[in-house]
């Protein structure tokens, strides 16, 4: 066992941990964080991805000892202050960007992550962007009118009224 | 202006803000008290003869609590199936025993051969691998028309041969339609491979069984589209456990598309591990398990044969398939290549004589059921895809064929038992000609030709059966269940309602949409309303939700129940006003008596309900809840014109969806946005079967595609933006709201357009191909290109 210290969505926090507890495991089970969801085992579908550092990370695929001393951000620390949706995630509500809800939260994090890099991508930026994540329900129609719209792009002329 | 309330309003899903902040409840989040965990040691040939399996070493590692195996599950029942087909010769199918552990053989790579749970999960992996397996392997039946020949190795040993069924429909046109066949000017015939899918709703499964040694009760909280049937099944057919004390919950669910309405062994394994060592047991599927585990969909090998005369009107089809079924029958797997698919081959077009032919087949392979679509996406595929061929060979426009054979008069009834209530082919089509500007396509192809590039306009039609269905007729038809489904309405004192549904939202947005349809009834605001669903112990009964009826049938039944609370409060309202009850009128949410300003509030009225005391106790109980159980008396027909336009790079075969339209006919909208999503999602999955999707197994029965780095899931950057349209709505004549389903449309009417469209590319670029097999691959393209 091996303690390690982080702090996630602003608050520090410390748990004694198997060496090799996955990150994914470390918030969903020791911190209750669940809104991190697994959805592979082969780091393929982006259900997991947390920011750490301020990058965008798939936890499946990191030890919790590897954020040691990290600054880790989950879907659970994304809303404004007052609690309501941040920009992206009241754009995902306004655009219908979302149905089962299971690869939201790696959506999110993931077009968090790009904005920050590039803050109007076009639309075939932001499909190579969410390479990593996959959704079964949306045909990703409307998360990526979504992500254009967070980022104060029009897209009253994208199909479908 | 769009309408912001009630009945065609997109309203924003209530749902999102949990999901948008990771507060969502799914199945893996739920911890009980004291859980042990189980893994499940699997098969890793696809057929094997069990001699034994040593659990000693096992048995003593760290944290081991106990080890089953198929012995600890004698006298417990095997998995039911739901439906019994009848052959063509009037026998009923065979129907081989589906141990919740295997007993005696493995038949599929991942039938679980041992559980066993412990204090952790990575204990009970570790002592998983201790177990020793003496299994000798036997030689294995994949492919199904080897699995049918002679001396073919028998996936059960106590049955004759592989065949499930040999199933014929409508048998007593069989001579008539070979003789319309033999007589016809031009006969189309095309042999397709309707591939085998893995449905893979991003939560993968998950089980927890719980047991309160108190009162005796069972409940499993499970990642089930409809968790009264797994209750059902489970309590009655599998484990032997009442109805009273079984409790199934399932909560959010991460998507399920099909593969989630089967009761599963692991389910039943909690259930039954959590009595026996009296502590909650929990299973978490990995996305590897998942893939060995979930049922899968379509692998259909089908020869269509279109028959038509020299005016180019279709006389007659013939088809005959080959339906994989797995290892085992799963919960509705023989119900998929017969009944939603035989009755569904008129399509959108008169033709007088239809006859179809399904050959259910057993392999070593994991069971086969229904995945979005189910049965449909088979049917209309091998039409539409039959149709264009006839087209080319004759030299005339797809779309005019088309239209020349359109069903034009409604209701109409078909060859293979259905009658379409209502629908509009001929203006879905203008439409869509419309929407994706099909006038301009020559000059789009132009353009692309000047880069180099192949371009491919495909259309198809669809029309499927939802909604399912009229009781009696499915019970005629071999279900095992009736079809209804129920709700009850329950008004609290001060005005606010519960809903308590049988259908089960997992993507669909229930808890936005149902309120709406409540909130134009009762003109109030829809934050007044709640809907609540997924648990048995809080809702009268449900069928749940596949095969889009959610809001065709469990919406009917809200609005029966609803239609009585208006009844009732009626009653209230008039006495409460000393006014006849004929003359009470209710409008936003207020009674008043007609030709007078006399009115009561809805609140007044529901707070009479429940104190009494100026009330007609005479004549009514206090309180206002109703419920009520809907039976539709027809599926819903909802059919759609669909048009995709490819570019295929001739260098790679590689092929690109330039535009994608959607001419759906829904009939009535309750959230025009929600029922776009659904168009959305299904175009999706449809075009990840046509371009990417392909479940394979070597000769062995291995699983080639296990994970998502072999399993291609179409991502962000495989799909363009969709345009989609409803305006062509020809509402539903037989349930109150006119609503016809819109969760499948997308997945049945997306692959075949997919699919003209690149045998349309590569035949401008002078190519004569004529047939590719999905998935559309550029190693397929190529080859046939270049064949
Ligand atoms: S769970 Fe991390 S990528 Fe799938
Ligand atoms: S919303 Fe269900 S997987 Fe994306």
């Amino acid at each position: 066992m091996v303690d390690v210290t982080m702090k996630v969505n602003g608050k520090t926090v410390t748990k004694s941990v198997k060496g090799n507890m996955l990150m994914t495991e470390f918030l969903r089970e020791e911190l209750r964080l669940t809104g991190t969801h697994v959805g592979c085992d082969t780091s393929q579908c982006g259900a997991c991805v947390i920011h750490v550092n301020g990058n965008a990370v798939k936890a499946c695929t990191m030890f919790a000892g590897e954020c040691a001393g990290a600054e880790v951000t989950t879907i659970e620390g994304m809303a404004n202050k007052d609690g309501s949706l941040n920009v992206i995630q009241q754009a995902f509500q306004d655009h219908h960007g979302l149905q089962c809800g299971f690869c939201t939260p790696g959506m999110v994090m993931s077009a968090s992550a790009l904005l920050k890099e590039n803050p109007k991508p076009s639309e075939a930026e932001i499909r190579h962007y969410l390479e990593g994540n996959i959704c079964r329900c949306t045909g990703y129609h409307n998360i990526v009118k979504a992500i254009l719209a967070a980022s104060g792009q029009d897209v009253s002329a994208i199909a479908a009224e | 202006m769009p309408k912001d309330h009630g009945i065609g309003a997109s309203q924003k899903r209530r749902e999102d803000v949990r999901f948008l902040t990771g507060a969502g409840q799914y199945t893996d989040d739920i911890n009980v008290h004291g859980q042990a965990y189980v893994c499940f040691l699997r098969s890793d040939v696809a057929h094997g003869r069990i001699n034994k399996v040593d659990t000693a070493e096992a048995e003593a590692m760290p944290g081991v609590v106990r080890i089953f195996t198929g012995a600890d599950f004698e006298g417990v029942g095997g998995l039911p199936c739901g439906w019994q087909v009848t052959d063509r010769f009037g026998q009923p199918m065979k129907e081989p025993a589906h141990p919740v552990l295997a007993r005696g053989k493995v038949r599929h790579v991942g039938d679980p051969i041992a559980a066993v749970v412990a204090d952790s999960l990575e204990e009970a992996r570790n002592a998983a691998e201790a177990i020793v397996l003496d299994i000798e392997e036997l030689p294995a039946a994949v492919n199904m028309k080897a699995a049918l020949e002679a001396g073919a190795p028998r996936v059960h040993d106590d049955l004759s041969d592989n065949l499930c069924y040999d199933w014929g429909f409508v048998e007593d046109n069989r001579d008539a339609v070979d003789a319309a066949i033999k007589a016809a000017a031009h006969v189309t015939t095309l042999e397709l491979v309707n591939q085998r899918l893995v449905a893979n709703p991003m939560e993968p499964r998950v089980a927890v069984g719980d047991f309160n040694r108190a009162t005796g009760d069972s409940t499993l909280y499970t990642t089930s589209q409809n968790p009264h049937v797994i209750r059902l099944l489970m309590g009655a057919f599998v484990l032997g456990i009442p109805e009273h004390k079984l409790r199934v919950v399932a909560p959010d669910v991460g998507g399920g598309f099909g593969s989630k309405i089967f009761h599963y062994a692991e389910e039943a394994f909690c259930t039954f591990a959590a009595k026996a060592i009296n502590r909650p047991v929990k299973w978490t599927s990995s996305r590897a398990e998942a893939f060995l585990s979930d049922a899968q969909g379509r692998d259909h090998v089908t020869k269509i044969e279109l028959a038509l005369d020299k005016d180019n009107n279709f006389t007659a089809i013939r088809t005959s398939t080959l339906a994989n079924m797995g290892a085992y029958l799963s919960t509705f797997a023989s119900s998929v290549p017969t009944w939603l698919h035989g009755t569904l081959m008129a399509g959108n077009y008169k033709t007088p004589l239809i006859y179809v032919n399904v050959k259910a087949v057993f392999t070593n392979t994991v069971p086969v059921d229904a995945y979005r679509g189910a049965g449909r996406p088979e049917a209309t595929f091998q039409l539409e895809r039959v149709i264009d061929k006839a087209a080319r060979e004759l030299g005339v426009d797809p779309i005019a064929l088309r239209r020349q054979n359109f069903i034009t008069q409604f209701p109409y009834a078909t060859p293979v038992a259905v009658e379409y209530d209502t629908g509009n082919y001929v203006a879905t089509m203008d439409r869509l000609e419309e929407i994706a500007d099909l006038s301009g396509f020559a000059a789009r192809r132009k353009a692309s030709e000047a880069k180099g590039m192949l371009r491919g306009l495909g259309v198809n039609c669809y029309i499927e059966a939802c909604g399912i269905a009229p009781s009696n007729l499915v019970g005629q038809l071999g279900a095992r269940a009736g079809l209804y489904d129920a709700a009850t309405v329950r008004v609290n004192a001060t005005g606010s309602i519960s809903v308590m549904v049988g259908a089960h939202s997992h993507g669909q947005g229930h808890e936005t949409v149902f309120p709406q349809v409540i909130a134009e009834m009762l003109g109030i605001d829809e934050s007044m309303v709640e809907i609540v669903h997924g648990d048995s112990s809080k809702i009268p009964f449900g069928m749940g939700t596949y095969g889009s009826r959610s809001l065709a049938v469990c919406g009917s039944a809200m609005v029966r129940a609803t239609e009585k609370i208006i009844n009732k409060s009626k009653k209230i309202a008039a006495h409460m006003m000393e006014a006849a009850e004929a003359d009470i009128e209710l409008k936003d949410g207020k009674f008043s008596v007609a030709g007078t300003d006399k009115s009561v509030a809805w609140g007044d009225v529901t707070l009479a309900a429940y104190v009494p005391h100026n009330y007609p106790l005479e004549d009514i109980e206090p309180g206002l809840e109703e419920t009520a159980f809907y039976d539709p008396s027809n599926f819903t027909y909802p059919s759609g014109a669909y048009a995709c336009e490819v570019e295929v790079d001739p260098g790679t075969g590689k092929v690109t969806i330039e535009k994608f339209a959607a001419v759906d006919d829904f009939g009535n909208v309750v959230n025009p946005m929600i029922v776009e999503g659904q168009v959305h999602g299904g175009i999706g999955q449809g075009i990840g079967q046509a371009l990417l999707e392909n479940c394979v197994y070597d000769e062995n029965g291995q699983l080639l595609s296990a994970s998502f780095m072999d399993y291609a899931m179409p991502r962000a950057s495989d799909v363009p933006f969709y345009q989609v349209d409803h305006s062509c709505a020809t509402p539903c004549t037989h349930n109150p709201l006119g609503v016809k389903g819109c969760g499948e449309a997308g997945a049945i009417g997306s692959p075949p357009s997919v699919v003209n469209a690149v045998i349309d590319a590569l035949q401008s670029g002078g190519h004569n191909v004529t047939h590719i097999d999905m998935p559309v691959s550029p190693h397929r393209v190529w080859q046939a290109m270049n064949g």
